[in-house]
């Protein structure tokens, strides 16, 4: 027995779903031209007025933003309502020191608060349920999102955040949480910590709703079998508000893009060319329901197939597959994004040279990061209390920019592997 | 005295000391003392040598991150009270010891050799030529 949040929304036609879309496009792309300079430079540019745009059909004509637009325009660049009707602000880590500030109107909240009650919902989530929501709460949208789309079905919920697996498991037996919400890495960390105490019995989940990083159908059936429960995939970004942009539904065959609100694309990265349905590529997104920071065209990196194949859960909106790779360097760890670039600014900034090597692992389910960096003569001392002060420095620098803890390992020059004569940046060793 | 050790930066990883002593070996340079002081994540080799300028050259050409830093080597009768003798001295100069370590010169005069790492040391000097 299936069940919706927003029936009439998620099981509408495909031609409804389409004749919203050119409705709100159409308003939405006379708003960003009317309220964001930034973008209206870039349609000038491009030869673009709002008048061209009359359907999804000419969405293409419009440019495409990049995080690299969102650094430019930070932090208000692309602001799109009065600030009196700004409610709130989350944020994400941007290349080198830049973060990605997104806003929101409470319209927008309420919005996206459904999105993520849709994914509550579909997991087989009621107002008899309680929601136990492991996502880091603060800036990151994780924990707001399916905290507020937890209220919207009317769950109990616990706002955990992350960390303190001690309380996170009394809690979780002690009030019966039946609805889990973390990151897939958090959620296999806590299955074996339940194993390892012996509260496998005592524990009442039935599912778990897990994103922000990505994770293979191995680990999916690792989670499923150690919980006992049904582990669904969830998918957003800051830029589109946060997660709930789509979700997964009892098939588990792929997330349902909330068509409603997101136009989905998928393009060639290098040529920024619209590629047909089931072809891989560029997921592109384009927000055509938020007031405040509306992205259009905002492309996210992400490598994807859509399809619009009839899904056996009755949901028409496209289905797009889990993230099969990115077409830039950026790295999720514990759930947060990491770019290459931060950390070599980093560097710079407390005075090391740009010689460094990412090493990226899991252990214990849980991802490690570590930056081993060359020594140099100039900042060698002979006193140990010295050396390790300045690692210490080093370290905090990092946590600063990236928001979670780096090992920081000096080693000597050459130890940093070059191929052809190019440095080795990142070595992921998780198999995920 | 005042003379130059050498520091070297060692990686944790297994034959960084190696990598010294071969090339102090591969070019005949003598040593006269080492002490490593060393963290979970990587060590300090400090070096006293014959020749601490060429040494110096040499392994800054094979890649080896070094520094010279001064520090004062005093000679210490080699019987019981020799070195607590000393040590009173220092600490009545009010002197910090960063750290110390012993030397040998490989000759039998009833002498033992310790190498001192202090702020200032001149005056480390000025107090040891005062006790002998």
């Amino acid at each position: 027995m299936e069940h919706y949040y927003q029936p009439e929304i998620e099981c509408a036609s495909q031609e409804q779903i389409l004749a919203w879309q050119n409705e709100r496009l159409v308003k939405q792309v006379r708003h960003v031209w009317d309220n964001v300079p930034y973008y209206r430079k870039k349609m000038e540019e491009k030869g673009v007025a709002p008048g061209d745009v009359q359907s999804v059909a000419d969405l293409h004509k419009l440019p495409f933003l990049t995080k690299d637009d969102l650094r430019d325009a930070y932090p208000y660049g692309l602001l799109a309502a009065p600030m009196r009707d700004c409610v709130r602000i989350q944020s994400t880590s941007g290349t080198t020191g830049r973060r990605v500030v997104a806003f929101y109107t409470q319209h927008d909240l309420d919005l996206w608060e459904d999105c993520c009650a849709r994914a509550i919902v579909a997991a087989g989530g009621t107002a008899d349920d309680v929601c136990h929501v492991s996502y880091g709460y603060g800036l990151f949208t994780g924990g707001p999102g399916l905290n507020g789309g937890s209220h919207r079905v009317g769950c109990l919920t616990i706002p955990m955040s992350s960390g303190n697996t001690d309380r996170q498991l009394q809690f979780m037996v002690d009030l019966g949480a039946t609805i889990l919400c973390c990151t897939p890495s958090y959620a296999a960390y806590l299955a074996e910590s339940i194993q390892e105490r012996g509260l496998r019995d005592q524990i009442k989940l039935k599912a778990g709703i897990f994103g922000a990083e990505a994770w293979s159908e191995e680990m999916r059936q690792d989670i499923q079998n150690k919980l006992g429960i049904k582990a669904y995939d969830i998918y957003g970004l800051t830029e589109t508000s946060g997660p709930g942009v789509s979700f997964e539904c009892s098939a588990q065959t792929g997330m349902h893009v909330n068509e409603d609100h997101f136009i989905a694309e998928i393009i060639d990265p290098d040529t920024g060319e619209v590629l047909p349905e089931g072809s891989k590529g560029e997921l592109v997104f384009s927000s055509i329901t938020k007031e405040a920071f509306p992205l259009l065209r905002y492309r996210t990196r992400d490598i994807c197939v859509l399809t619009r194949e009839k899904c056996s859960c009755g949901r028409t909106h496209v289905k797009m597959c889990k993230p099969m790779g990115r077409s830039d360097d950026m790295l999720i760890v514990k759930g947060v994004n990491v770019f290459p670039s931060q950390i070599e600014t980093v560097l710079l900034e407390q005075g090391y040279p740009a010689n460094y090597q990412i090493i990226v692992d899991r252990v214990n389910n849980s991802d490690t990061l570590e930056v081993m960096v060359e020594m140099t003569p100039e900042i060698f001392s002979d006193s140990l209390g010295r050396v390790s002060e300045m690692e210490k420095g080093l370290v905090a620098a990092l946590k600063a920019m990236l928001g979670i803890y780096a090992r920081v390992r000096l080693v000597a020059p050459k130890s940093i592997t070059r191929s052809e004569g190019k440095a080795v940046r990142v070595i992921d060793k998780r198999k995920i | 005295m005042i003379i130059q050790q050498i520091s070297v930066f060692l990686e944790n990883r297994a034959g960084q000391l190696l990598d010294v002593t071969r090339v102090l070996a591969e070019n005949e340079i003598d040593m006269q003392a080492i002490n490593i002081a060393e963290t979970a994540d990587y060590g300090i080799a400090r070096l006293i040598v014959a020749t601490p300028q060429r040494a110096m050259r040499i392994l800054q050409e094979k890649g080896f991150i070094l520094r010279l830093t001064p520090v004062v080597e005093a000679t210490v009768p080699d019987r019981p009270g020799g070195l607590n003798e000393l040590l009173s001295a220092v600490a009545e100069a009010g002197i910090d010891i960063e750290y110390m370590y012993s030397a040998f010169q490989g000759q039998r005069n009833g002498l033992a050799y310790m190498v001192f790492r202090v702020g200032d040391a001149e005056r480390l000097e000025d107090v040891l030529k005062n006790i002998s």
